[in-house]
């Protein structure tokens, strides 16, 4: 860690740097581009991957703390910039670095009004443009009669702007049209079958053939970061649940990790083991899920239901032990909330005997299908260099060759005792098809994680002893698990408090979408729906 | 063979006895255009049935079975659900082509439904150029969907007619490339000759080789013609939401819906007629006591069995494959089935002109 601090200093010399869980350099915004496009170019460094960007208002100054990931060695380095300008906070861009801040900033812009000098569309990426205030900041007004329900529809949507930084550097407002006036576009969604929820997509097209993608989001955002800044910690715990619901357990555990890493609190063996299973019958349901509608939105409503079927079976081993099948609220701080079911051991072995089964059946029905292949190969091609410019993770991005599980690269809970492989694709064709088959295989080695941990359940404690009232030191986290559609990490800042200073929730699947302009562009609108399919985003996620 | 000619006959007859010929003829045509709407809508909720319990069981379901017994009255609740329904009617649409589009639809099919060969002596409309008569009517068809698409004012509608027209347009090619190779064979066009000619087998056992060829692009051709899976292109739910009709409610959109199911029945009754012998029993030459036997089974169960068997296919298509993608259904129309359609019918003058069928 000295050397790539020593490394930095040399670097920046105006550099400073804190140790922590991950070291932290705070830059100054006037060094911090030089810097980026050095920790991302430099041979040793190498920082690759951004993979977090959590905006923060720290009451004196407003900034963004950025998580850097070297996706070779998985070193980690978190940067800290931020500006004390509170009536024109500007910070520099660094979207053209690493590509995923173009959609990270928006929401960072969108949150806290921190405009990113250079950025080439800031609109806000959730709220109406014409919301009154930046609602994370902690001076924002909240009384409802600043942002009234409004009936009208939004004006000017096309309608967006960049602050360019000239050589003699000033910065000049640059207005800007997202589609020009002869462009035919077309929405697809917010409502709409195939979008997974309530996602627009504004399309671009020439007669069938996609020209550009602009993601609209923000549909149903419900502000749970704002919300958990005035929760308990306990109280926070529920909404995780609800961004991917297809990750529940996973995004759960890696919020109870997160706390449970700041308190101190060692969770007994026998809660990691039935968290460490309930993640994989989680992953494995997500899985099924995607196979049933990948093939739905391509038209097979038959093979759906096939993939739905095992998936029942999984909902219903969730349903004996969390008693609910959709939002289990099955961890809590410092373990799980309720003992196994009796009959947990027996389903979940049931359910292994029969999957490879059904795979073989899946297989049968779809994979080999003439058209199934014709619509999926070559479709919506993503390359390895894009896939970490975009810090796409999870099936999607291993689909491309990227080697990017968290469960290998920063090994959580249990999971480096056990025996599983990361299925990652050696030709890295990251089109379609790769993507659609690599999470059947993914099935696979889920199911060879249960059945070594199904007859190794150890009796003892499943929750461990937590304070009654849960106060975390004064300082900050971060936490990520590998969830059914990628990384999905927590951030935590605290003041010593009991409810959280910011807590930034970082999302697969909004990083996911930022890709659908880039593999969409060329193909036709029927392929759109392919590839949003085997990208596999839950919207949910996106809009926290 | 029982000829259902006898009964027409002799309510003529009786009609004749009764009132001046013109009167007479015009209580006829009314009396068949209100069998042939019965018989069109009754034969609809049957195939409406018939495809979802099909769909169930495809997909380890049950299907309808709350309403009746095993489901049955379910679809005359879901007719009169879609007739109380009301018709909305958006800003911006074109009224008149709006309102026009399901009755053409419905027209087009209506026309072809009536020339289909029903029984022994069971036919409403026998020209001399039937099979001529039905391809044309059966592209009136395309005219209301393109219409239904354009006076929306939507651009999903729009897309959507957009794929049903280049689609319709291409397939009707092999459609009628397959249809003209068996009349060659048979060297007629009117459907009782059609029909006749197959007393003693059927054409795509007479026909062999090139008849067989002609089933399987008919069969694949037809699935296109009637926008059914995996060619429902131009109503593609997932990518264009209903596609040339998301915009119609109440029946309007239940003349597309009925349209949809009848246009099935058509072409499996089309095919039948050109493959299967229409209403004629399977007779294999020299096997009397096997021919009397099957002709002992009435002509309009014969007829009946045949279409339900090929619609039967053409669902199973339907619900076992993906949906293809636009430019890879014409390359399937004019890369393959149409230059094989054309080898074929050169192929069949062949077989014909050297006398090579049996």
């Amino acid at each position: 860690m000295t050397n790539i601090q020593d490394k930095i200093s040399k670097l920046c010399p105006s550099a400073t740097f804190e140790e922590g869980e991950v070291l932290l350099v705070n830059v100054p915004d006037n060094d911090w581009h030089s810097l980026a496009v050095a920790l991302k170019d430099d041979a040793e460094l190498h920082f690759d991957m951004l993979s977090a960007l959590v905006g923060m208002d720290w009451k004196d100054s407003y900034g963004c703390m950025y998580y850097l990931t070297n996706t070779e060695t998985q070193q980690m380095l978190s940067v800290k910039v931020a500006t004390t300008d509170r009536e024109n906070p500007m910070i520099h861009s660094v979207s053209d670095v690493w590509k995923v801040a173009l959609f990270q900033e928006r929401e960072a812009y969108d949150f806290f009004g921190i405009v990113f000098v250079n950025h080439p569309d800031m609109r806000r990426m959730f709220l109406r443009n014409d919301w009154v205030g930046y609602p994370l900041r902690k001076d924002y007004d909240a009384n409802p009669d600043v942002n009234p329900i409004r009936m009208t529809d939004e004006v000017n949507e096309d309608d967006t702007f960049s602050m360019v930084e000239d050589e003699n550097g000033n910065i000049v407002r640059q207005d800007k049209k997202v589609f020009g006036d002869d462009e035919y576009v077309v929405n697809i969604g917010p409502q709409h079958p195939s979008t997974h929820g309530v996602m627009r997509f504004r399309t671009s097209v020439d007669g069938e053939i996609v020209k550009k993608v602009d993601v609209v989001s923000g549909y149903i955002h419900r502000g749970i970061e704002k919300m958990c800044e005035s929760m308990t910690y306990p109280q926070t715990l529920p909404f995780p649940d609800r961004m991917d619901y297809m990750s529940a357990h996973q995004n759960r555990h890696c919020l109870c990790m997160c706390i449970e890493k700041a308190l101190g609190i060692e969770v007994p063996r026998r809660a990691q083991v039935i968290r460490v299973m309930m993640d994989e019958l989680m992953r494995i349901s997500s899985h099924l899920l995607s196979y049933g509608c990948t093939t739905m939105d391509m038209g097979a409503t038959t093979a759906f239901f096939y993939g739905f079927r095992e998936r029942e079976r999984i909902l219903d081993i969730f349903e004996k032990t969390c008693g609910a099948r959709m939002s289990l609220h099955y961890n809590v701080i410092g373990g799980v909330a309720h003992d196994l079911h009796p009959d947990f051991v027996k389903d979940v072995k049931e359910f292994c005997a029969i999957m490879p089964d059904c795979l073989k059946e899946y297989h049968k029905l779809y994979t080999g299908n003439i058209i199934a292949q014709n619509r999926m190969k070559g479709v919506g091609v993503l390359s390895k260099e894009d896939a970490i410019n975009y810090a796409i993770t999870g099936p999607s991005a291993r689909a491309t060759g990227f080697s990017c599980d968290c469960r290998k690269k920063h090994p959580y809970s249990i999971y480096n005792e056990l025996e599983f492989d990361e299925v990652v694709d050696t030709e890295g064709a990251g089109d379609s098809f790769t993507r659609y088959l690599l999470r059947l295989k993914e099935i696979e080695q889920s199911v060879k994680i249960l059945e070594q941990l199904v007859d190794n359940i150890p009796e003892g404690e499943i929750c461990a002893k937590v304070p009654k009232i849960i106060k975390l030191p004064a300082g900050h986290w971060y936490q990520q698990v590998e969830a059914s559609r990628g990384v999905f990490g927590v951030y935590i800042e605290s003041t010593g408090d009991k409810s959280p200073y910011r807590m930034h929730f970082q999302s697969p699947c909004f990083n996911l979408v930022g890709v659908m302009d880039i593999c969409c562009k060329g193909h036709m609108i029927a392929d759109l729906i392919t590839i949003g399919a085997t990208l596999d985003f839950v919207v949910p996620d996106i809009d926290r | 063979m029982f000829n259902f000619g006898l009964v027409t006959e002799w309510i003529d007859n009786w009609l004749e006895s009764l009132m001046p010929q013109w009167a007479a003829t015009t209580v006829e045509c009314l009396l068949i255009g209100l069998a042939l709407i019965l018989a069109y809508s009754l034969l609809a909720l049957f195939y409406i049935l018939y495809e979802r319990k099909l769909c169930a069981w495809f997909q380890c379901r049950l299907g309808p079975d709350r309403v009746g017994y095993w489901g049955l009255l379910q679809v005359f609740a879901d007719m009169f659900k879609i007739l109380i329904k009301e018709l909305i009617s958006l800003k911006g649409t074109d009224r008149f082509l709006f309102a026009l589009a399901p009755y053409l639809v419905i027209i087009a099919s209506m026309l072809v439904f009536s020339n289909l060969p029903w029984g022994n002596g069971l036919q409403i409309v026998d020209f001399n150029i039937g099979v001529f008569f039905m391809i044309a009517a059966s592209s009136i068809g395309v005219l209301g969907v393109l219409l239904a698409g354009w006076s929306s004012n939507n651009k999903y509608t729009l897309i959507g007619a957009m794929r049903s027209g280049a689609q319709m347009i291409s397939y009707e090619l092999s459609v009628g490339l397959s249809i003209m190779t068996i009349v060659l064979l048979a060297g007629t066009m009117s459907v009782s000759e059609l029909v006749a000619a197959q007393a003693d087998g059927w054409f795509i056992f007479k026909g062999h080789i090139p008849a067989l060829i002609a089933f399987i692009v008919y069969l694949i051709a037809a699935t296109a013609e009637t926008n059914r899976g995996p060619f429902d292109l131009p109503e593609a739910e997932h990518e264009l939401t209903a596609g040339y009709h998301t915009e119609y409610s109440g029946i309007h959109f239940g003349f597309f819906y009925l349209a949809e199911y009848l246009n099935l029945f058509i072409v499996s009754g089309i095919a039948s007629l050109m493959f299967l012998g229409g209403w004629m029993p399977l007779h294999i030459p020299g096997w009397e006591g096997f021919n009397a036997v099957m002709d002992f089974i009435p002509s309009i169960v014969w007829f009946l069995g045949k279409a339900f068997f090929i619609s039967f296919v053409i669902i199973w298509f339907k619900w076992t494959f993906p949906r293809v993608r636009i430019d890879q259904m014409l390359a399937l129309e004019w890369k393959y089935l149409m230059p094989i359609g054309l080898f074929n019918i050169i192929l069949m003058a062949i077989v014909v002109t050297c006398g090579l069928h049996f």
